[in-house]
């Protein structure tokens, strides 16, 4: 079929920059570049770019620009070039569209409407570089009570298991096959390096990884993919995964054209074959369900480890989360609409949850009038984009954040999204073994480790402001947030009040 | 506890599970390798944290999650287990002088379960094999709709034993969204009961061989004679049609 769709980008190429070395074209996973030897030039088919900004980067000339491309539909407010183009793909093929990435929609971004507060004159503020300031964050339920015994001083309650985490930032759970093993081993190395944890979504753990267990984070998800008791016993927390904010209510599958040896010994399922993860966990229909998963896999890891849950954020956040606290949880996460995916239906991504600062908001609120807080840490995904988020959601009431999409940028993404094409070309979001080798984890992890130490600062810097000297001050502290153009129903969803009110 | 090679007995009445389990995993600790439990009331998850060769002979009725993330332990149900028996496990055997409940070997990826009569709802669903590893689950008796449901791999088979003469299987939906593995029923079953992903045929010789293998051993298990089951009623093989089953659902 003739394909009407016509292209998204030019690629500009300034001929008296370009020296012919063809490293835009070996560097184009979507094979956009081609030396064209009868015309002796180096030339683009521009409806294979994506925007990916690889060759951009690479070219050592820096002759290479990527525009939009001009071409113009009729101005028409109601259909404009996505919605007419989304058409076009569907009539050409029949499908569901995918998408890879995070919610591209204009909906509100509550953090650009909250405003972080500062001591002035009546107390003063902490200079982080002189005096200590205290990141560290321990996931895990909390006693509901502490018992001291007063003659040796020593605390006689019997502590469930709590995992130290050096700043309030983890990776959020990106699954071998969704990314690549180079990129997983990234993310291991950085937590481990920065003292915090990665996850490993779905796709279970490859040996190489096992040595980063400490800094990991394993996740049973309704596929159950890799989990066996070796893979319970070697990372540090355990994680369910219910939903994902970028699919809520879906289930998801790994494509047979991903599933290569490697993933294929990971996820222990043959090679070429789809992994599809049903929709729910078929052994979970309640919160009873639940309940009874939370505790096969404490007894699975001896009540050593923290065991966690994470829903995407919906419309009864509140209510769900009251259940997985009561179902014994020991940290929960709530990841909201703008939370990224390898693969998603795009319907989905941009139209089904509810933003995380909403969900964060109702979610700390209601296990606070419910008296059972402190029996789970909340941890929230989906939209992080820099530490002024990171403080914002700890004054909201999280205990610690997941960044995916801002952790994929630190290791070159784009944000083009067409991860679910495979083809990264940054080496992330592929399993093509030429691809993944674009990424050093060694010094990739670099970059990884630079923007977490990066944010560590800024939040010192946010909490000395406020006159705060530990992070677990801040926590659930809604007056150190005012709200800017937001309506009353909106500050009443979130507790925060008006700025200058 | 002079010697652990004999067989060590618990009584679990009025014991939690959690107390009876950290009893087990002492016990095996300690090198036990043949653990008689008495007044099993209930109590879930026996056998998920027990990464050793060791048997477990089971009086009473063990709760949900029986074998849970199992990994080795060989346990034998004198009664009938609940739901959840075999949940995602990996290495190991169940057997079931009884009845058992729903998704019984969910997600399963290496082990046996046999089951002497009949099982709920979901048994079997998104059982996986990989390599060497190929979960087995027989079934005496007959199961409720949604057998097999997502199956990936591994064999299922379910003898139909107790159905009245003239009286075929009442699951439906059986293998719906399978795409992997076996299905090999005994019994009548009409094209309407079946997913719509699954195919019919007759098993091959190689099939048939290792049909009677699984049969000669359920039937040991349970001191019957396989040769009446072998010989008796035709045996259907349900296989999935596609391997591939939501390849041509997206847009590239």
């Amino acid at each position: 079929m003739k394909s009407y769709l016509p292209a998204r980008f030019k690629v500009e190429r300034d001929e008296t920059r370009c020296i012919m070395c063809l490293a835009c074209v070996s560097q184009c996973s979507y094979e956009t570049h081609y030396l064209d030897e009868e015309e002796g030039k180096v030339m683009s088919r521009d409806e294979r770019c994506v925007n990916c900004h690889r060759c951009v980067v690479f070219c050592p000339t820096r002759a290479i620009t990527i525009h939009k491309n001009p071409l113009e539909y009729r101005d028409n407010y109601n259909w404009r070039a996505e919605n007419i183009e989304d058409v076009i793909r569907q009539a050409e093929s029949g499908g569901m569209l995918l998408t890879g990435m995070g919610n591209d929609k204009p909906y509100r971004i509550y953090w650009d409407h909250m405003v972080l507060n500062a001591s002035q004159v009546t107390n003063p503020s902490i200079d982080p570089l002189r005096e200590p300031m205290e990141l560290r964050t321990y996931i895990g339920a909390k006693p509901d009570r502490l018992e001291v015994d007063p003659a040796i001083q020593v605390v006689k309650t019997k502590l469930p298991p709590q995992v130290p985490i050096e700043l309030p930032v983890m990776f959020s759970a990106m699954s071998y096959g969704a990314i690549s093993l180079t990129a997983c081993e990234t993310l291991a190395r950085a937590a481990t390096e920065m003292g915090t944890l990665y996850n490993t979504g779905e796709g279970g753990l490859h040996r190489k990884l096992y040595k980063y267990g400490k800094n990991t984070i394993v996740q049973v998800a309704s596929g159950r993919f890799g989990v066996h008791s070796e893979y319970l016993d070697a990372g540090a927390m355990v994680e369910i995964k219910i939903g994902q904010g970028a699919k809520p209510g879906i289930g998801g599958h790994l494509p047979g054209e991903k599933v290569s040896a490697e993933v294929s010994m990971t996820r222990m399922i043959p090679t070429g074959t789809d992994a599809l993860s049903p929709a729910p966990q078929h052994d979970i229909y309640s919160i009873e369900d639940l309940s009874q998963l939370i505790f096969a896999l404490k007894e699975a890891t001896n009540y050593t480890k923290p065991v966690g849950v994470k829903i995407a954020a919906v419309h009864n956040a509140a209510a769900i989360a009251s259940g997985m606290v009561r179902a014994g949880a020991d940290y929960i996460v709530l990841d909201g609409i703008r939370g990224a995916t390898g693969a998603a239906p795009k319907i989905i991504r941009d139209n089904v949850g509810i933003p995380i600062e909403v969900a964060l908001a109702a979610v700390d609120t209601r296990l606070r009038q419910e008296g059972i807080r402190q029996r789970a840490s909340v941890v929230i995904a989906g939209g992080i984009r820099n530490s002024g988020d990171v403080t914002k959601a700890i004054a909201l009431g999280a205990d610690a954040v997941y960044i995916g999409t801002a952790a994929l940028v630190a290791m070159g993404c784009c944000v083009c999204q067409h991860c679910h094409t495979g083809k990264c070309p940054w080496g992330i979001a592929t399993t093509d073994p030429r691809l993944q080798k674009r990424i050093n984890p060694e010094i990739v992890s670099e970059r990884l480790a630079n923007l977490l130490r990066g944010w560590s600062h800024e939040i010192k810097d946010m909490l000395g402001g406020m006159g705060i000297n530990a992070v677990e001050s801040l926590r659930g502290n809604r007056l150190h947030l005012r709200a800017v153009g937001l309506t009353e129903t909106e500050m009443k969803v979130l507790g925060v009040e008006q700025a200058g009110a | 506890m002079s010697s652990l090679s004999s067989v060590v007995k618990v009584d679990a009445l009025g014991l939690h599970y959690r107390q009876l389990n950290a009893r087990l995993r002492e016990l095996v600790g300690q090198g036990a390798r043949h653990i008689e439990i008495q007044n099993v009331y209930g109590q879930r998850y026996i056998g998920t944290d027990l990464d050793a060769p060791v048997l477990i002979d089971i009086y009473g009725t063990p709760g949900n999650d029986l074998g849970a993330f199992m990994d080795g332990p060989s346990i034998v149900v004198h009664g009938n287990a609940q739901d959840g028996c075999g949940n995602t496990m990996n290495e190991g055997q169940i057997v079931v002088h009884g009845h058992a409940g729903d998704i019984l070997g969910l997600s399963m990826r290496g082990g046996k379960i046999f089951v002497k009569e009949d099982v709920g709802y979901r048994v079997g669903i998104h059982m996986k094999e990989y390599k060497e590893k190929v979960p087995q689950v027989v079934i005496g008796g007959t199961a409720q709709d949604f057998l097999g449901e997502y199956m990936a791999g591994g064999i299922l088979v379910v003898l139909g034993l107790g159905l009245k003469p003239g009286a075929g299987h009442r699951a439906n939906f059986i293998g719906t969204g399978m795409h992997g593995g076996m299905i090999l029923l005994r019994g009548d079953v009409a094209p309407h009961q079946l997913g719509k992903e699954v195919g019919v045929a007759q098993p091959n010789d190689a099939e048939k061989a290792k049909l009677a293998d699984l049969v000669t051993e359920f039937a040991r298990q349970f001191g019957m004679d396989p040769v009446p089951i072998l010989s008796g009623a035709p045996f259907t093989k349900l296989y999935p049609l596609y391997l591939r089953p939501y390849g041509r659902l997206y847009t590239p």
